[in-house]
């Protein structure tokens, strides 16, 4: 079925080279008319001469010249005559003005360029042929376009043709042969990454291209961004797999699957080769920027760890048996039937994938609503933003962040709380750091020195480093501050917010128990500091909230949210440019699979199973009758399943036994199931534990859409054929098909159709529109045909914004005698999440383990010395890591990151979770730290299991076949 | 009482000024030792003077072991053989000097002496004016930028008064880098107050609140000074707060640079202030209107801003009754190289060439004839002694493709080979250029290649040919004034002394 149907969906978004008009696009609006070449034209005020020329259709050569980046005049090529001006004037930066009389093409211009030219090429090597950029090299272009035919200097004068080459980063190479110093690689570094790890050395004829104080790449400042090889106009920066590959062929524009940035791409393509990743610059989330994982770290969907054939066993012990698709879904249903059978309709369940599309989660979950007859689904954002779409649901009446990511740029003000964009969310922390460079004030709340409170170019104006589990007291201080001191907005909370909820909450917020003086003790963090940060805050023209998972991922995460929403509220920064509480989230598609009903209380679009109306409009589409009762969380499917009660579940693309809190309780709870099926690329953790496994397709292979952090819709795009014959949703329709519930479509489109039809905020919503679009900021519907880049503009969704009494409850989580030391968890830049993917690339070289980061005094009392290993010890489990010293983390506080399964973070955190939504509380875990000599015996455990689960795998593959 | 006076400028202390103050100083009470700034007369330094009830008189070329001679009986007068007369009175002071009137007469660090000497008059007479009357007395003065490219001062200051900005900046270009020039250096040394009052008129012109003065930083003598004298006029109300009991206010910060030429050129020179590299930027948009830290930003040359005191002083009628035509009031002349008598002139402008050369210069130092003048710096042409008669104006010289420039003037003997100074313009700009745009970056160094070849007799003639292309690329495409002008040395040897290249 896979070929034919799959020819009828080849539906390349094929497109050609990316157009670039040479210098930014002006923000006026004010008409300007000139004449190029004696054919008028009219563009807007502040447009060069450049620009309105490319416009009007005239290419003028230029090297140094960019549409990503700000004029810079250096490469001389783009001089032309201006009627009443004197010399030749660089088209690049000069302005358009009326009626103007530009020449770009004079006997003179042409012959001035072509010296120019000859003067290029008399220090640049003639390896055309050979050059990896061959047939994609502006230079090579502009030497054809001004018509350069001899290079009289010869080519024995003063050169840098025997500059070695710099190979030490893992995607690219710098190769300072080929340099011709125009600084576009300087200035992306400094304009759109914001890092400043490039600069010029020397001057004259010896500037060269460094990176930090000298040094090579890999061991530099850079991020890897890659910002710099797009900007590059020659061979000097380019990728390894250019120079692997050659050029690519077509390209096909389509969305990041790593964070919740969602970053437009063009996978450029040799057949069905994926060449490499360039970020888009018409993309609406990235504008053209990209960071190391979406650019580069690729390589895992060609992996070799990826598996393509179905696989089955009876037992977790036994080796798995390679099937066939039609075997291996009538295993899988027969299994589930089975445990129906036996423990009853409830005793089996799903979980979504905030990784896989929009798509491929509605079917999931309408699987499980339907075939299964029950609501024991849920997803991943369980683990991390459930408390975002409680919290602002309950205040503001939409479960999603209020901006859109450009709204950054209009922020006077920016208070970051529990978030480490540079690392989490690269690109638009980039845009970030632009603002902030433009002078936007910085508020941090974190328990840890993110790069932000300190960065070449920005620094933090209040950095509140308060201990971890203290959120609700310092966003208490803050709000009490706005009122004792009177910074509230009256005029906004009058029209738009409930009078009696804000009268109760402001005599709550205004009780001396919530002053910063008062809750100093608490926090740790100094009143004054807090003061004058909600000062800022409150009195900046526009006030915007970012926020990660240090917000949610604690006892009182939902609480939190409604902190901050409340704290927007009070000084009016909602439902507009430049304001706004913005959920920065983990993973590309946790709106989506949120949006699509992936929780076991809601229906798509966070209607309650209670509410009549919508169920019957669902039962009426799928014409099934629908259990009104909500099913099991996450957290209560393991709890049932070690009782006995729950026996199968299907996990859509996550790695539940390595990201869930708790891993000792999870890995029990998996071992505990009759029938676990998991769908994925690799063999993850959880598929260690697993029956059934049906081998997933990577982004690169499938058609879909992603929802971001700002509720863009964007469209996921196949650019080549499912590795295992089959899409994602096919197999779930097969399993729902197989299980006596029938379901199929054609092709995901049909699926985008019937989420329409059955989601408000999504009836707007088609393929058409996003390819015409390029992208939809739900809600997109009637009343907002384009989408909706700020919500809650006129007035709230649930009308009145609603002021919830946020009192501070501290977490049971506390340190004691026995567990000193305050836990908790982040990520870096070069790795994602579980590390499943970027584990498998090139990416290992940034960070090829987790470190505990801990304070120089807490190591000194404890004798632990950097590099050393170390074991941590909670309640709940115990690990061993190596020491990083750092005064990045304040004493009593260490940190890690959870990328490698054998760290076992998890192990270490509790089942400790938010009082609303069961979202565990990661960020906080009592723990003691001290040095040891070798791995804990749950490590020692994991190796053991990881190696049989291994030998399984590798004898499977080599008894059947 | 008497006093003597010797000079404690740079060029006075590297001929050993400082021992002959000390040896003067040890003489006895009745002697007040005043170290001054140099008049500029340096084939005399050290210049010792003696004040007298007629005038100063001075005693030229003193050592340490001449003054036991000089005062064995007493105080020498104005009958002593050694004596060249009442220093006024010298052939160089003949022309009333205006922007370096100070100079060698004060003690450049002594307030009372400044006063005394109209010090502070221009700004008091400011401080009556709004700012729009301020600039227009500076356009009505006829001034223009001392710096090289000559564009009126006043119309600049126009340009920053009338843009809007909360933050405005004063900076004065103090990174003298031409060859053969010193008039920066001396006026810091000498009369660095002079300066200080310059910035603060204009600070009040435009409404700007703080000053920069990027001083070259081969000058630590005068950067010392400077700053001496910011503090001096601070602590007297003069600046800092409020000037001088305004409401305006006036910070002034002395900032070494960071020792590259093209740090001179402005928007180099402001990239270098910011904390970057001194790379020049493009123009539009002018400093004026978007210039250090994107403000609007006044950036003068020393000279003007020294100048302007005593416009305002004594009124912009009187200045533009100096001079010739469209180049009004005095040109500092620095004449250098193969000269006997090198120094600085103040002269007004429209005196020729020849004058200056041979009336005041008193010909070459070897004795032979004078063969070229590079004038304006190291991007400026070499003068043939067919051009020697040229008025000494801005308009007279661009009329024969040269240049004033900062005033600087090197005069080279016949013995001088220019085809290898043209080759030097080509090296000087390959070293000095920021690399920024491609001309001046690989074209100055393709230069030295070309013209190499062409000494070496390697296909002269095409590569004559070559060399002139080259010339017009970098004149006709480079970015700033470096690689535009570096070109003209050599096209003018090229031209003017077609035997030599």
């Amino acid at each position: 079925m896979n070929s034919e149907e799959g020819k009828q969906m080849v539906n390349y978004y094929s497109v050609g080279a990316e157009i670039d008009l040479g210098t930014p696009v002006s923000g006026s609006a004010e008409p300007i008319t000139l004449t190029i070449d004696g054919t008028p034209i009219t563009v807007p005020k502040g447009t060069s001469v450049m620009r309105a020329a490319a416009i009007a259709g005239t290419n003028i050569p230029r090297l140094c010249a960019t549409e990503d980046l700000e004029p810079f005049g250096s490469c001389r090529l783009c001089l032309v005559e201006i009627e009443g001006r004197s010399g030749y004037p660089a088209s690049c930066t000069t302005d358009v003005e009326p009626g103007m009389k530009v020449f770009t093409q004079t006997d003179h211009v042409a012959k001035l360029r072509r010296n120019v030219m000859e003067l290029y090429i008399s220090d640049h090597p003639l390896d055309c042929l050979t050059c990896p950029t061959n047939g994609n090299c502006e230079l090579q272009d502009m030497a054809g376009a001004v018509g350069l035919r001899e290079v009289r200097y010869g080519y024995e004068g003063s050169n840098h043709l025997d500059e070695p080459k710099d190979e030490s980063a893992p995607y690219f190479t710098f190769d300072p042969s080929k340099c011709i110093q125009c600084s576009r690689c300087v200035r992306a570094c400094e304009e759109q990454q914001g890092t400043y790890a490039l600069t010029i050395d020397g001057r004259g004829f010896d500037s060269q291209i460094v990176a930090s104080q000298k040094e090579d790449f890999l061991s530099s400042e850079c991020v890897s961004c890659g910002a710099c090889v797009k900007a590059c106009p020659t061979a000097t920066l380019t990728e390894k797999s250019i120079i692997k590959f050659g050029q690519p062929d077509k390209a096909t524009i389509t969305t990041c699957a790593y964070c919740g940035v969602g970053c437009s791409f063009r996978a450029e393509m040799q057949g069905d080769q994926l060449v490499r990743m360039v970020p888009n610059r018409d993309g609406h989330a990235n504008h053209g920027h990209a960071c190391v994982k979406g650019r580069f770290a690729f390589g895992y969907a060609t992996h070799a760890d990826r598996i393509t054939t179905p696989l089955i066993r009876e037992s977790i012990h036994d080796e798995w048996r390679k099937v066939s698709w039609q075997e291996a879904i009538k295993f899988a249903a027969t299994q589930l039937k089975n445990i129906q059978k036996e423990f009853g309709r409830k005793s089996i369940g799903g979980i979504t994938s905030s990784r896989c599309t929009n798509e491929e989660v509605f079917v999931v979950q309408k699987f499980i609503r339907t075939a299964m007859g029950n609501n024991n689904v849920d997803t991943c954002a369980r683990v991390c933003h459930s408390p975002t779409g409680y919290g602002l649901k309950t205040t503001l009446g939409e479960s999603a962040g209020t901006q859109t990511f450009d709204s950054v740029m209009a922020a006077d003000s920016i208070i970051i709380i529990g978030a480490n964009p540079t690392d989490a969310h690269p690109v638009f922390a980039s845009q970030m750091m632009r603002r902030l460079r433009q002078g936007a004030s910085l508020i941090i709340a974190d328990p840890r020195a993110i790069d932000l409170v300190d960065m070449p170019h920005v620094q933090a104006d209040h950095h509140l480093q308060l201990r971890p589990g203290t959120n609700v007291a310092l966003i208490n201080a803050l709000a009490h501050t706005i009122i004792d001191e009177g910074l509230e907005d009256k005029k906004f909370i009058d029209e738009r917010c409930e009078p009696d909820a804000y009268e109760i909450w402001k005599k709550f917020i205004g009780e001396q128990r919530n002053s910063p003086e008062a809750l100093a003790e608490v926090t740790g963090v100094p009143a004054g500091q807090v003061r004058a940060a909600a000062r800022l805050y409150a009195n900046a023209d526009n006030g915007a909230i970012y926020y990660g998972l240090g917000v949610t991922e604690h006892s009182q995460g939902s609480t939190m949210v409604m902190g901050i929403a409340n704290l927007a509220m009070v000084t009016g920064n909602l439902g507009r440019d430049g304001v706004g509480v913005n959920p920065l989230r983990g993973q590309n598609n946790v709106q989506g699979s949120c949006d699509m009903g992936s929780f076991p209380h809601e229906l798509p679009g966070y209607r309650h199973l209670s509410d009549e109306v919508a169920r019957k409009l669902f039962e009426a589409e799928w014409k099934v009758e629908l259990d009104s009762e909500p099913g099991y969380r996450i957290p209560n499917m393991f709890d049932a399943a070690v009782a006995g009660e729950f026996k199968g579940l299907y996990i859509q693309g996550e790695d539940i036994a390595q990201s869930d809190p708790d891993t000792q309780h999870v890995h029990a709870a998996l071992s505990a199931m009759q029938c676990v099926i998991v769908q994925d690329l690799f063999l993850n953790e959880t598929a260690k534990f697993a029956h059934v496994f049906f081998p997933g397709s990577s982004f690169l292979e499938k058609d879909g859409t992603f929802t971001n952090a700002e509720r863009r819709i964007s469209p996921v795009r196949k650019v080549m054929e499912p590795k295992s014959g089959m899409s994602e949703w096919e197999i779930t329709c097969a399993l729902s098909t197989e299980m006596g519930y029938e379901m199929s479509y054609e092709h995901p489109r049909q699926i985008m159709e019937e989420i329409a039809r059955l989601t408000p905020t999504f009836s707007g919503v088609s393929y058409e529109k996003i390819d015409a679009l390029g992208s939809i900021q739900w809600p997109c519907n009637d009343q907002a045909p384009n989408g909706t880049p700020f919500m809650h503009v006129d007035e709230f969704v649930r009308g009145k914004g609603f002021f919830a009494p946020t009192p501070y409850v501290a977490t049971d989580e506390r340190s004691n005698s026995r567990y000193p030391l305050l836990l908790t968890t982040g990520r870096i830049l070069s790795q994602y999440n579980v590390g499943a993917q970027t584990r498998r690339t090139e990416n290992l070289q940034y960070h090829d383990e987790d470190r505990l980061e801990i304070h120089p005094e807490d190591a000194q009392l404890r004798g632990i010395v950097d590099g050393s290993w170390v074991g941590i010890k909670s309640r709940a489990g115990e690990t061993v890591l190596r020491a990083c010293i750092t005064d990045r983390v304040q004493p009593g506080v260490i940190y890690t990151t959870f990328h490698h399964p054998e760290s076992g973070a998890n192990v270490v955190t509790t089942d400790n979770s938010d009082w609303a939504t069961n979202c565990p509380e990661y960020k906080v875990t009592a723990v003691q730290a001290y040095p040891v000599s070798q791995p804990s015996q749950w490590q020692e455990m994991f190796q053991r299991f990881d190696k049989e689960q291994q030998e399984l795998l590798a004898s499977s593959q080599e008894t059947v076949e | 009482m008497t006093k003597v006076f010797i000079p404690s400028d740079t060029t006075a202390r590297s001929l050993n000024a400082d021992a002959v103050a000390v040896a003067v100083g040890a003489l006895g009470e009745d002697i007040e030792l005043v170290r001054t700034g140099s008049r500029g007369l340096y084939w005399l330094e050290p210049l010792l003077e003696i004040e007298t009830s007629d005038g100063r008189i001075g005693f030229p070329n003193v050592s340490v072991e001449s003054v036991h001679a000089l005062f064995a009986e007493g105080i020498p007068t104005l009958e002593h053989e050694k004596c060249l007369g009442l220093v006024e009175q010298h052939q160089w002071l003949g022309h009333k000097r205006l922007t370096c009137a100070r100079l060698g007469i004060i003690d450049p660090l002594s307030l009372t002496d400044y006063l005394d000497h109209d010090g502070f008059t221009g700004l008091a007479a400011a401080l009556k004016m709004t700012p729009q009357e301020i600039v227009g007395e500076v356009t009505a003065s006829g001034l223009r930028g001392r710096g090289g490219a000559a564009f009126p001062t006043g119309i600049k200051w126009q340009t920053v008064l009338d843009t809007q900005s909360e933050q405005k900046y004063i900076v004065c270009n103090a990174d003298e880098g031409d060859s053969g020039t010193f008039v920066d250096r001396m006026l810091m040394e000498g009369d660095p107050l002079r300066l200080i009052e310059g910035m603060a008129i204009a600070a009040l012109a435009v409404s700007a609140t703080i000053g920069y003065v990027y001083v070259r930083a081969e000058y630590p003598q005068a950067i010392a000074t400077l700053q001496r004298a910011v503090e001096i006029a601070e602590g007297a109300g003069y600046i800092g707060k409020s000037i001088n009991g305004s409401e305006q206010a006036f910070h002034l910060e002395v900032r070494k640079a960071a020792g590259s030429y093209i740090c001179g050129e402005e928007t180099a020179m402001l990239e270098s202030l910011e904390g970057k590299r001194g790379v020049v930027r493009y123009r539009p948009p002018l400093p004026a209107i978007k210039g250090l830290f994107g403000q609007p930003t006044v950036v003068n040359n020393l000279v003007s801003l020294a100048t302007v005191p005593d416009i305002l002083a004594k009124g912009a009628h009187n200045y533009a009754k100096i001079g010739k035509d469209r180049s009004k009031g005095t040109l500092t002349v620095q004449l250098a190289g193969n000269i006997k008598r090198a120094g600085l002139l103040e002269v007004p402008f429209g005196i020729t060439l020849r004058e200056i050369l041979e009336d005041f210069g008193g010909g070459s130092f070897s004795g032979r004839p004078i063969k070229a003048v590079q004038a304006g710096g190291p991007l400026g042409t070499y003068m043939p002694e067919t051009e020697f008669d040229t008025s000494m104006d801005y308009e007279a010289f661009k009329d024969i493709g040269a240049m004033l420039g900062h005033g600087g003037l090197v005069a080279f003997d016949d013995t001088v080979d220019l085809a290898e100074m043209a080759q030097f313009a080509m090296e000087f700009c390959a070293i000095e250029s920021c690399g920024k745009c491609t001309p001046c970056r690989i074209g100055s160094v393709r230069g030295v290649e070309v013209i190499e070849r062409i000494r070496a007799g390697e296909n002269a003639d095409e590569n004559r040919i070559l060399l002139k292309d080259l010339c017009d690329t970098m004149i006709e495409g480079s970015l700033c004034a470096l690689g535009g002008m570096a070109p003209l040395p050599v096209l003018s040897v090229m031209e003017k002394f077609p035997d030599e290249l």
